[in-house]
């Protein structure tokens, strides 16, 4: 039963992160996707240090105020002259060692400690049951991530067709009416929230790699956004699972493997895929220049 | 400990003369990837050593700084050329490219880290602190090694400024006058990777990329001219890395790497505010300014125009 609610934690974390994933890759924003997930750490200690509880609640407020200062911040240093992704680096490192800090400074207050924020500890999560109407077997980790994974779905089904022209064409969405800026802050707070949410399992540094890997991965398989976003949450399923049974063959992280599978499954896609993989590419060009050839000949 | 025993206790000295060095370092090579807008490149060039680093540690089994350095530099090499791989020959974006070979690496990294903890390699202690750093720990003969290398990385950049100069700022026309950028590009590389190796000890893979960017911004708004820039850089990576080194010894209990990362992120805010034309508060008085000398020769010239000329009443 253990090895069932980790996997189960694991794809819904992975399906939550790809699912806003696939939109940070097209919009070319992956970058900030790993500032986010670096810059909530503050967010979540402060947070606990102000209201002195572990509750679900306080630690999404603090991680969108968070999410969100990063993301101004970053714009407003880049609009101010320095490049975009200079700026990217200066605010997510600062924010991270302020989070740092907090933590060692109040190891004791907020119980988090450093390899908590590096790789999570998915492993821990089926011990901490919670009893939401009735049912009591369900781990806590598994209502917070399904719950995350379902706003998710739910807000991208409704305003699909709003984020799919703002991920494709920002200048033709704003032409249409369609509130540009507010859907980008309302896909950064997804980010933020998927984040936080996600650090328990897979901590605050590995959660870009399951944000961004499976997505660009759909991307080099697919055409269709839709498409896209469904092979992605497929192929975080695949990690959560794979990972799961490496962690177990190599006695090491979770985290850490699902990570390593997502980047293997990528590397087999960008050789073997299809439509945009390097070796059929190749082949394709080789076809290509003996119809060519025997075109000439024929000639 | 009062601050003058600290400044004489020779252990302080040694880790203080680590820091300031690696500052230096970072400063100098992290003007040439702001220029060559590859800042992000640094962060994950920092994240990728950590898998060359366990490996180092998994082969020797010692903590040599020359193995991590090897490792690291092996690992270096390879995310650099996969990010240009990916870049090159399928749709991903850079950022993307970047992205995933960061945490693919750094899983891989920790990977290894836990399997290490796990196992029953002796003396493994506290190889999980390269990923905050761990200033603390370092000897003086870590310091010696830094300082070979902080000066090669000094040396060489001198040697080549000329030709870096003209890549960062215009790879076109320095392809065109028939330097080899390809090389030069690939030498800068070597040599980020050389700065994150010095760099891990003391800052950890995870605030790396701090080192690398934050002082080569914050010197770009004082300064319009390279040579100026990157020895403003380096002072200021040098002054954080002292600062931050003091700053914990005098708390207790605090991680240096993130003190260090904080006090460049201070320098870069007062320069952000600060800076001589480019600041906030420079560019606010020329907008005041120009805001009352507009209004006033708006003024000027409505009241001259509407002013009855005399002799023609």
């Amino acid at each position: 039963m253990s090895s069932f609610w980790i996997i189960l934690i694991g794809s819904l974390v992975a399906c939550s992160c790809s699912i806003v994933g696939c939109f940070l890759v097209l919009r070319k924003m992956s970058m900030v996707g790993d500032a986010i997930s670096h810059a909530v750490l503050p967010g979540i200690v402060i947070a606990f240090l102000l209201s002195g509880s572990k509750e679900p609640i306080f630690m999404i407020a603090g991680a969108i105020i968070f999410g969100l200062l990063t993301v101004y911040l970053i714009s407003m240093f880049s609009n101010s002259g320095v490049q975009a992704d200079a700026a990217i680096g200066v605010v997510f490192t600062a924010l991270f060692a302020i989070g740092v800090v907090l933590v060692s400074l109040y190891t004791r207050q907020v119980h988090i400690d450093l390899d908590h924020v590096l790789y999570g500890e998915i492993a821990y999560a089926q011990w901490d049951l919670i009893s939401v109407a009735g049912i009591d077997f369900i781990p806590r980790s598994v209502w917070l991530v399904g719950a995350v994974f379902l706003v998710n779905i739910l807000l991208i089904t409704t305003f699909y067709k709003q984020f799919k022209l703002c991920a494709f064409d920002p200048i033709m969405a704003a032409a249409l009416g369609i509130p540009v800026v507010f859907f980008h802050y309302l896909l950064m707070t997804l980010v933020s929230v998927t984040t936080v949410i996600s650090f328990d399992s897979v901590g605050a540094i590995l959660v870009v790699g399951m944000l961004i890997v499976p997505a660009a991965t759909a991307y080099l398989l697919t055409e269709q956004l839709s498409k896209m976003i469904v092979i992605s949450c497929l192929i975080g399923i695949c990690c959560s699972a794979g990972g799961y049974y490496l962690a177990f063959l190599l006695d090491a992280s979770i985290a850490g493997c699902m990570v390593t599978i997502a980047g293997l499954l990528f590397t087999i896609t960008l050789f073997f895929s299809p439509s945009h993989g390097v070796i059929s590419k190749m082949i394709r060009r080789k076809q290509l220049s003996r119809k060519m050839a025997s075109n000439d000949a024929t000639l | 400990m009062n601050f003058l025993q600290l400044i004489q206790d020779p252990n302080t000295q040694w880790i203080l003369a680590g820091t300031l060095l690696l500052g230096i370092c970072s400063g100098v090579i992290g003007c040439f990837a702001y220029l060559r807008k590859q800042s992000l490149m640094g962060d994950a060039l920092a994240h990728a050593a950590l898998p060359g680093i366990c490996v180092a540690f998994m082969l020797t089994g010692t903590k040599s700084i020359i193995g991590f350095l090897i490792g690291a530099l092996v690992a270096g090499v390879v995310a650099t050329f996969a990010i240009g791989y990916i870049t090159r020959e399928s749709r991903i974006k850079q950022d993307a490219a970047l992205g995933i070979i960061l945490s693919v690496f750094f899983g891989i990294g920790i990977v290894l880290l836990t399997k290490i903890q796990h196992s029953s390699y002796g003396n493994q202690s506290g190889l999980d602190k390269f990923l905050f750093g761990h200033a603390a720990a370092m000897v003086s003969d870590d310091v010696k090694i830094m300082a070979l290398i902080c000066a090669f990385l000094i040396f060489i950049t001198w040697l080549l400024f000329k030709e870096f100069k003209i890549v960062s700022f215009d790879p076109n026309f320095a392809k065109g006058l028939g330097f080899p950028i390809k090389l030069l590009d690939q030498l800068i590389m070597l040599l980020l990777v050389v700065a994150v190796v010095v760099g891990i000890q003391a800052v950890g893979v995870v605030l790396m990329a701090a080192m690398l960017i934050t002082p080569a911004v914050s010197a770009r708004y004082w300064t319009n001219k390279l040579h100026y820039m990157i020895i403003l850089a380096s002072a200021i990576g040098g002054i954080s890395g002292i600062g931050g080194t003091l700053l914990s010894s005098l708390g207790n209990n605090l991680p240096t790497g993130p003190l260090i990362v904080l006090s460049a992120t201070v320098i870069f805010v007062f320069s952000l505010l600060f800076a001589p034309n480019k600041g906030v508060i420079a560019k606010m008085r020329v907008r005041y300014y120009m805001k009352k000398t507009t209004k006033h020769s708006i003024e000027n010239s409505i009241m001259t125009a509407t002013k009855p000329k005399e002799g023609q009443s």
